[in-house]
């Protein structure tokens, strides 16, 4: 007999450990099915080389602070070891930028640059509110219905706060590309190269395909209440975001069984049934909550032959093809990067000296070849949290693109080769690099697609772009989490407002399950 | 005899605009008119040699009519079933093997993309006979399933051979035991060392049969055919005697009756099947189908649309004309309408807007005709009807009478 | 002596032509001022070569708007549009994918590259027809100022979202997609046949500086599909007697309706006094008198080249600095001793006379564009070619012909530097021996080439960095966004000075709706009764 209480939680990455938490805290009786062996997902913290520990995702941008916050995060364990990390933008030849939230420092910068570097930081951020604006709210259909035309409404009144030249600029840029406006505000070449980046990173995009604007913004409308794109560290790196997830849903009441690898969501006549384990474990619940992706979910767990197949197949045209590798180096010592001083060691530091590098670097992913020079976010996350390593010792943590899903001459031909030019790469900025290398571990999206169950290996669980955002991600007409089939909800970083450990989706997801 | 075929991938295709069909020679010799129309990529006759002596061929012997243009898909495969029920609106698990039956199938939105003609040929085998291209929807349905959808069009040479006198040439051709064959049955016989299949349904609302065989033995098929029926006044029949026939009959035709879902651009030109009067044909009880949210959802609220046979006064036919209330408000239009040779009456099918349209309302249709180059308009009463135009008894016997 | 004129429009272009004859036929004494001693703009057929007549610039008719055509009864002075049918694309391996009048032909021919893809045509065709007719509904209206209060931006608000909410929920979605969308995911989700998607692919990236991956060329898509002939949705024809028959016809029009012409000297200054503008003077020294002065050129020539800085504010130059109009095309008009022979194409006279392109699939289009942001012309180039002369026979002597070759991509610039002859010929030989190698010989038939590189369609008709659209077609720059946000009412920045160019909405292409437009809201702002037509409902 299933009860109708009872809710199972496929995943325990942290939007479906936020999800959990707050149906728990709703009464509901909850259970997290997570197949690894610790919660987290992307966000876990593993070991990758004995007594060297690194999670896949690497920095907190968007981390919900009303989540942070209801969900009492700080007194499960979350602490930061820093919430305003600066980016210094390498150069080769250690003539580097330090690009603060409110300054920006480095040689060759004009007072023409620091004072656009003023305009673009108030606009970016005020548009970038309007989108974080949408992070906490069930998508609204486009439909003449009052709840949606309101919350329509209410988008366009906001668009219109902004007054009217803001206004007309956000209508002007939102939809275009990162490297048209920063050439129209910018001159130095590394600073441009640098905050095209942010509009690139995790994206199938380069500077110069439009949508990265909004990409960029994206990254910036974090509500963490550190700063529009204030970048924050967690101490025991973000598997500590799930670690605190974890034990608040548990504290709600939530049951979380790790090494439970869902096979199939389980359907009772129209609606969902539960859920059955690898090996055959059946359990009941009148509702499932998939924090997998919706190409996963839809397609492997739940089967394309239980929807629709127009439905089934707007959900196989879901953009999903990662194009990040993640790289993890266990070291000897701290590096030395060019022109980066002890202290600057513990900022997140970027490769990608000009906007036309990187653009370049991504041309080669669009016909499947890894970039043959790369670009890259690096951290050292040790200077600040040396409980990751043996004393001592260090970890470099880097986000290396471009890395297509799909290389044509197949991944595992393809990573030695990649692994040896991303090498080379850091040993332009930090000479010494090879010598300290004690292990390196580099997960292509092929590997992250296996490893975490992301269909595509892309962070995001999808293209985070506009085609792909609000009512209309995953697709439309289910962008409100709820899936066709009675009782079976998304709550993961492939729905709205997608990814990023934000824990929006996680939070809106559980509204839509308590809706119902 | 290696015909000239639509799917031959030749570079120079587009030398020939239209195929013959497997047919063609034969049909070439009765064409007296010598009036070729065209359907899809084939030949087609619209009238050999006068549609309304087809028609009564049709109704009172046998006419004889050349089906190979339709489109034909082969749907097999472990989870052919599933895949049916999927993807068609109705319990296709109650179509057993041997058996043939309607459908429709929709789009997510519930809107009709095609109907058509199941054949379940053996356990986990059918064809699906439609009048529109369908591979692209079909191979899209097939995610999730282990079937192999295959487009047959060409592969299959088909005859329809509708009339009272039907069963009778088929017994005398030869196929023994036709006339124990039920409405919506198959069978299947051994001709000149190939299998010929005959199915008990057809577009005429009569008795009559649909004859499938493979292309090379076409022309012996209709030899045969009209060796046996000659003394049973068959003949060939065109498309338009056919027309005239399905709509006596109530049937309902792509592009004319309805506009296929993938076509349609303009948002609200589409129908659901209830909105064509098929809710017969949506079981909501067999799980998961496209369409089925969306008709759930139509049923509660309610449709736009009906879809009526109208029986109008006079003697005038409707074609293309605009429905009125009995205060000349608009009503919806007609679909198809005609001068029905056997119920003596002005018929039409016609979409009405909601609430419009049960049965016995009075309305009025507005009907343009031609007097010697003079327009005249006017306004026939016509009423709502239930029953088709002509369904005459012998449509069910089993076994059928000689004529 | 200076004379006074009602108003007057810089540039006798098919959309400068338009405006005039609108303004003349509301009773206005208007002058129009062209720097070529030949009239027509880009939008014009020249004799370049012996008895051939070169549509040199534009050549292929189908989104100049019938609501013009007919109210400028361009008939009655003499333009016919006569549709030539169909499209082919050759790849290299000789096959191609022909798309011929016959929608059952064209069925049966992807069928042969994919059953599916051929079936899928009709959905594709379906979803961007939904697309066209939406567009269409606002290509002649002003588009409304979001930002604004006045009744008539909020009744136009009010009439964008009605005819979005109109679409129903799916189309919306579907739209939004579409207009965010790159052509190449966008085709992806309908075929599987690379050479079809290629085929399709080629109308997303004509005229645009951005690859067919990037995200934004859907639109373009549509761009070129929005049009038609007699009703043919999508459909291209030639104009008789070439392009410049359109704007021969608009000249009479407005010659007709009192409309004066001094054609042959640049416009040196917009002459603004006092915080309006008070007429022109041109380079030969001339002056002309009006208060009402309304620029056919480009939006950056308009204020950076013909008007004094100080007459403008920094904050506006700034925009217009920025506006983005990068050159990404060229063209070669080529005279031909006789036909050439294509292979892939023999025994298929229909698709001869279709527009030819030589492509094969979205990767190398791709990489022709990667070319481009590397500062070259394509080593690869896309290739959209047509034979006028078969379809046309003003254009040739009998059994010659004329070949109007459009090529994609070639830089504003080479590596930053300004093209040198040596280049122009250079690149020249490259598009040559790319046609060659679909049509062996075809070098030995030429006999005479025009090589038209964006320097070329700058220096001659003023096209700034060559691009032929006055400006990209992209989000930043599309309905209340073009030009600029705040001046996309065709009003300038000066009282009296309007645009009515391409670089306005609805943008570029042979569509005359910029220029109609503009007539409608400089009629209104003078009181004078309206001479430009409405939209005619598409129901």
């Amino acid at each position: 007999m299933i009860s109708d209480n009872s809710v199972i939680v496929v995943g325990g990455g942290h939007n479906g450990l936020v999800c959990a938490a707050y149906l728990a805290k709703a009464g509901r009786k909850v259970t997290v099915l997570e197949a690894g062996e610790q919660v987290g997902g992307l966000a876990a913290t593993r070991e990758f080389a004995p007594g060297f520990r690194a999670s896949c995702a690497h920095l907190l941008y968007l981390l919900d602070a009303e989540i942070s916050r209801e969900l009492g995060l700080q007194s499960h364990g979350l602490e930061m070891a820093s919430d305003g990390l600066r980016t210094i933008a390498l150069a080769e030849d250690g003539q580097n930028l330090v690009i603060g939230s409110d300054n920006l420092d480095g040689a060759g910068l004009g007072d023409e640059d620091r004072a656009a570097w003023r305009e673009y930081r108030r606009f970016m951020s005020k548009f970038a509110a309007v989108i974080g604006g949408l992070h906490n709210q069930v998508p609204p259909r486009i439909r003449q219905e009052r709840g949606d035309l309101v919350a329509l409404g209410k988008l366009a009144l906001k668009i219109r706060m902004l007054g009217r030249d803001d206004m007309r600029e956000f209508l002007r840029i939102a939809g275009i590309n990162i490297y048209d406006v920063l050439q129209e505000n910018f001159e130095n070449p590394l600073l441009k190269g640098a905050l095209s980046l942010d509009a690139v990173l995790g994206a199938n995009s380069g500077p110069r395909s439009n949508n990265s604007v909004f990409t960029a913004l994206h990254r910036m409308s974090g509500t963490g209440g550190h700063g529009t794109g204030a970048v924050a560290l967690p101490i025991g790196g973000l598997g500590s975001v799930a670690e605190a997830l974890a034990a608040a849903a548990r504290q709600a009441g939530a049951e979380i069984r790790t090494g439970a690898a869902v096979e199939r969501i389980l359907t009772d006549g129209d609606r969902v049934g539960g859920v059955r384990l690898a090996g055959g474990e059946e359990l009941a619940a009148a509702t499932v909550v998939s924090n997998a992706d919706p190409k996963t979910t839809i397609l492997d767990l739940l089967g394309a032959r239980h929807v629709e197949a127009g439905f089934a197949q707007r959900i196989v045209n879901f953009r999903a093809r990662g194009n990040a590798a993640k790289l993890h180096l266990a070291l000897d010592g701290l590096p030395e990067f060019r022109g980066v001083s002890a202290e600057q060691a513990g900022d997140r530091m970027v490769i990608a000296p000009t906007m036309e590098y990187v653009e370049r670097a991504f041309n080669h992913s669009k016909y499947g070849e890894y970039s043959a020079q790369p670009v890259a976010e690096i951290i050292i996350p040790t200077v600040r949290d040396p409980g990751l390593a043996p004393a001592g010792k260090h970890v470099l943590s880097a986000v290396v693109q471009y890395a297509p899903r799909n290389l044509k001459q197949g991944w595992p031909e393809g990573k030695t080769a990649f692994t040896e030019v991303v090498m080379g790469l850091l040993a332009r900025y930090a000479p010494a690099i090879r010598e300290q290398t004690l292990a390196a571990e580099l997960l292509t999206p092929e590997d992250i697609e296996r490893e975490f169950r992301s269909a595509g290996g892309h962070w995001h669980h999808g293209e985070l772009s506009l085609d792909q955002f609000l009512m209309l991600r995953p697709v439309p007409k289910a962008a409100q989490y709820r899936m066709p089939v009675e009782g079976l909800f998304l709550c993961g970083a492939g729905t709205h407002p997608g990814g990023g450990v934000m824990g929006s989706a996680g939070r809106n997801a559980a509204r839509a399950v308590l809706a119902n | 005899m290696a015909f000239n075929r639509p799917d031959s991938n030749r570079r120079d295709h587009f030398t020939d605009a239209v195929f013959p069909s497997p047919f063609h020679a034969r049909q070439n010799a009765h064409n007296q008119m010598r009036v070729w129309s065209r359907w899809s990529d084939y030949l087609s006759v619209p009238a050999y040699w006068c549609a309304e002596m087809e028609y009564f061929a049709g109704r009172n012997t046998c006419g004889v009519f050349d089906l190979t243009p339709m489109v034909k898909h082969r749907i097999s495969g472990p989870d052919a079933l599933p895949y049916m029920q999927r993807l068609m609106t109705r319990d296709v698990s109650k179509i057993k093997p041997g058996r043939v039956g309607y459908s429709v199938w929709c789009d997510d939105n519930g809107q009709v993309i095609d109907d058509g003609t199941i054949f379940h040929l053996e356990e986990g085998v059918y064809r699906i006979c439609s009048q529109e291209h369908q591979i692209d929807w079909f191979l899209t349905n097939r995610l999730g399933f282990d079937v192999t959808v295959t487009e047959e069009t060409h592969d299959v040479a088909s005859l329809a051979l509708q009339g009272p006198t039907s069963c009778a040439v088929l017994k005398d051709m030869g196929l023994g035991g036709i006339e124990q064959l039920t409405p919506f049955g198959m069978a299947w016989f051994d001709f000149e060392g190939t299998r010929l299949m005959v199915s008990r349904n057809g577009y005429t609302g009569d008795l009559g049969y649909e004859l499938w065989i493979d292309p090379e033995h076409a022309e012996a098929l209709w030899d045969r055919l009209f060796d046996a029926g000659e003394v049973r006044g068959i003949r060939a029949m065109g498309s338009d005697a056919l027309d005239m026939l399905r709509i006596e009959a109530g049937f309902i035709l792509a592009g004319q009756d309805f506009l296929p879902a993938m076509e349609a651009v303009r948002a609200g030109h589409t129908r659901s099947p209830f909105e064509l009067g098929l809710a017969w044909l949506v079981h909501f009880d067999k799980g998961v189908f496209n369409g089925r949210a969306a008709l759930l959802e139509e049923k509660e609220k309610g449709s736009r649309y009906r879809l009526v046979k109208l029986d109008i006064d006079g003697n005038k036919p409707a074609r293309d004309s605009f429905v009125f209330t009995k205060d000349e408000k608009y009503a919806g239009t007609v679909t198809s309408a005609m001068w029905s040779p056997s119920a003596k009456a002005s018929i039409a099918l016609a979409s009405l807007e909601m609430p419009h349209g049960e049965p016995g309302e009075e309305l009025l249709v507005e009907i343009y005709y031609r007097r010697e180059l003079k327009w005249n308009r006017v306004m026939a009463p016509a009423r709502v009807v239930k029953d088709v135009f002509w369904d005459p008894p012998r449509r069910r016997q089993t076994p059928p009478a000689d004529f | 002596m200076s004379r006074k004129y009602d108003a007057i429009v810089i540039g006798a272009g098919h959309n400068g032509l338009t405006n005039a004859a609108y303004l003349a036929k509301a009773g206005l004494k208007v002058l129009m001022v062209e720097k070529n001693e030949w009239i027509g703009g880009a939008t014009v057929s020249l004799p370049m070569y012996k008895d051939w007549k070169y549509s040199n610039c534009s050549y292929v008719c189908s989104l100049l708007r019938p609501e013009v055509y007919r109210s400028l009864n361009l008939a009655k002075y003499g333009l016919q549009v006569v549709p030539y049918g169909g499209s082919v694309t050759i790849s290299q391996t000789g096959d191609i994918i022909g798309n011929y009048v016959d929608p059952d032909v064209t069925r049966r021919e992807v069928a042969r590259h994919s059953p599916r893809d051929a079936d899928a045509e009709v959905r594709y065709g379906r979803d961007i027809m939904r697309q066209c007719r939406f567009i269409r509904k606002f290509l002649l209206r002003t588009a409304p100022d979001p930002t604004s209060f006045k009744p008539r931006d909020l009744f136009e608000m009010l009439h964008l979202y009605k005819e979005t909410m109109k679409l129903g929920e799916d189309v919306i979605y579907d739209t939004m997609r579409f207009y965010t969308m790159s052509i190449s995911d966008f085709l992806d989700e309908y075929f599987e046949s690379p050479l079809l998607k290629a085929a399709h692919a080629g109308s997303g990236i004509i005229g645009s500086a951005l690859g067919v991956m990037s995200p934004g060329t859907a639109y373009v898509l549509l761009h070129h599909a929005m049009g038609d002939v007699d009703g043919n949705a999508g459909a291209w024809g030639f104009a008789r007697g070439g392009m410049g028959a359109i704007a021969g016809a608009m000249h009479d029009c407005f010659t007709d309706h009192g409309g004066e012409t001094v054609a042959g000297s640049p416009v040196h200054r917009i002459v603004v006094k006092n915080g309006r503008v008070t007429g022109v003077a041109l380079e030969n020294g001339d002056e002309y008198l009006a208060d009402v002065v309304v620029s056919n050129m480009t939006f950056p020539r308009t204020f950076l080249e013909c008007m004094d800085e100080k007459d403008l504010d920094a904050a506006f130059l700034k925009k217009v600095r920025n506006f983005k109009i990068r050159g990404s095309s060229g063209k070669l008009n080529i005279a031909l001793d006789g036909l050439p022979d294509f292979p892939a194409l023999r025994g298929n006279p229909e698709l001869m006379h279709a527009d030819m392109h030589l492509i094969d699939s979205i990767e190398r289009l791709e990489r022709a564009y990667d070319d481009w942001k590397n500062g070259i012309w394509s080593q690869d180039p896309y290739i959209d070619m047509l034979i006028p002369s078969l379809t046309d026979p003003t254009m040739t002597p009998p059994g010659k012909h004329f070949m109007s070759v459009f090529v994609q991509y070639v830089p504003p610039k080479v590596n930053g530097q300004d093209w040198t002859d040596e280049q122009v010929q250079a690149f020249g030989q490259t598009v040559i021996n790319q046609i060659d190698e679909y049509a062996p010989g075809f070098k030995d038939l030429i006999l005479h080439a025009e090589i038209r590189t964006p320097r070329e369609l700058e220096d001659e008709v003023g096209l700034t960095e060559g691009n032929i659209f006055q400006g990209e077609l992209t989000m930043d720059q599309l309905l209340f966004n073009r030009p600029i946000p705040g001046y996309h009412q065709y009003r300038g920045p000066v009282r009296g000075l309007w645009m009515c160019g391409s670089s306005t909405h609805p943008g570029g292409g042979v569509m005359s709706a910029p220029g109609a437009n503009a007539a409608r809201e400089i009629l209104a702002d003078l009181r004078k009764p309206n001479t430009v037509p409405e939209g005619w409902l598409d129901d």
